[in-house]
């Protein structure tokens, strides 16, 4: 498992039924895209996520599959609609099977 | 170093697949297309991909790929080794079909962008990305 995964998420904390927010997600990961070689020549081998998806109240906003040309620290930027109070669901899939969550709620007023 | 006939041989070994590589990658990327779109005709409207036109780190190129209406935007770096790069697969709540990300580029080449859109046809855009890795921006 990568060290220090961490996800950073920016949601706004409230919006209008209906509104088009902006959401940045970023995840500490080395995203080892297995074309490396170590010192003594060996390959290092492939170690990313795969697949990152964002849901709102169960509903699909983005599903995002990567390959190793993503950038260490994956970052997306990516538009959704707010039709209600409720909460986001962010999950990013490592190649290694580990699960990284996190969630933002936002209230419509 | 005295010039053999040999290492003459090899040198022009040598030039010839440094010659053949780039459209062997180009012959990935062609099929990986295939394998997305399967052979159907790409128009070129109704995409934007926005990339830089000089990278100096290919390492992180931030790249934006918008098309109204697409169900999915498949990114390929036409260069590279592997030349997926990512799928945006777009749900009912995203409000634009849009994304940004960062993508490594192992050298100058096209990023291309395929959308396919909700009534199943398909739409490219394509740009060159110059990379010049540790220069002084030139």
């Amino acid at each position: 498992m990568a060290d220090n995964v961490k996800p950073r998420v920016r949601v706004p904390r409230d919006a209008t039924a209906g509104e088009e927010i902006t959401i940045k997600t970023l995840i500490s990961h080395p995203m080892e895209s297995g074309q490396r070689k170590d010192g003594d020549g060996n390959v290092i081998p492939r170690s990313i996520i795969n697949r990152f998806t964002c849901t709102f109240n169960g509903e699909t906003v983005i599903d995002v599959t990567l390959e190793p040309a993503i950038s260490t620290n994956p970052y997306f930027e990516f538009q959704a609609i707010v039709p209600e109070t409720g909460t986001f669901e962010f999950t990013w899939y490592d190649d290694d099977g580990a699960v990284y969550t996190d969630s933002k709620e936002i209230t419509v007023g | 170093m005295k010039l053999t006939r040999r290492h003459t041989l090899m040198m022009a070994f040598g030039s010839a697949v440094a010659a053949i590589m780039p459209f062997k990658a180009f012959a990935a990327v062609e099929d990986e297309i295939q394998a997305f779109t399967g052979g159907a005709e790409m128009g070129s409207e109704g995409i934007t991909l926005i990339a830089p036109e000089i990278a100096e780190n290919g390492n992180t190129v931030p790249i934006e790929v918008n098309a109204p209406g697409a169900e999915a935007i498949i990114v390929f770096a036409a260069g590279n080794p592997t030349p997926a790069v990512a799928t945006f697969n777009f749900g009912p709540l995203a409000a634009d079909q849009f994304a940004s990300t960062r993508i490594r580029l192992a050298g100058t080449q096209d990023v291309v962008a395929i959308a396919r859109m909700s009534d199943g046809s398909f739409v490219q855009a394509r740009q060159e990305v110059k990379v010049t890795i540790g220069g002084c921006g030139g």
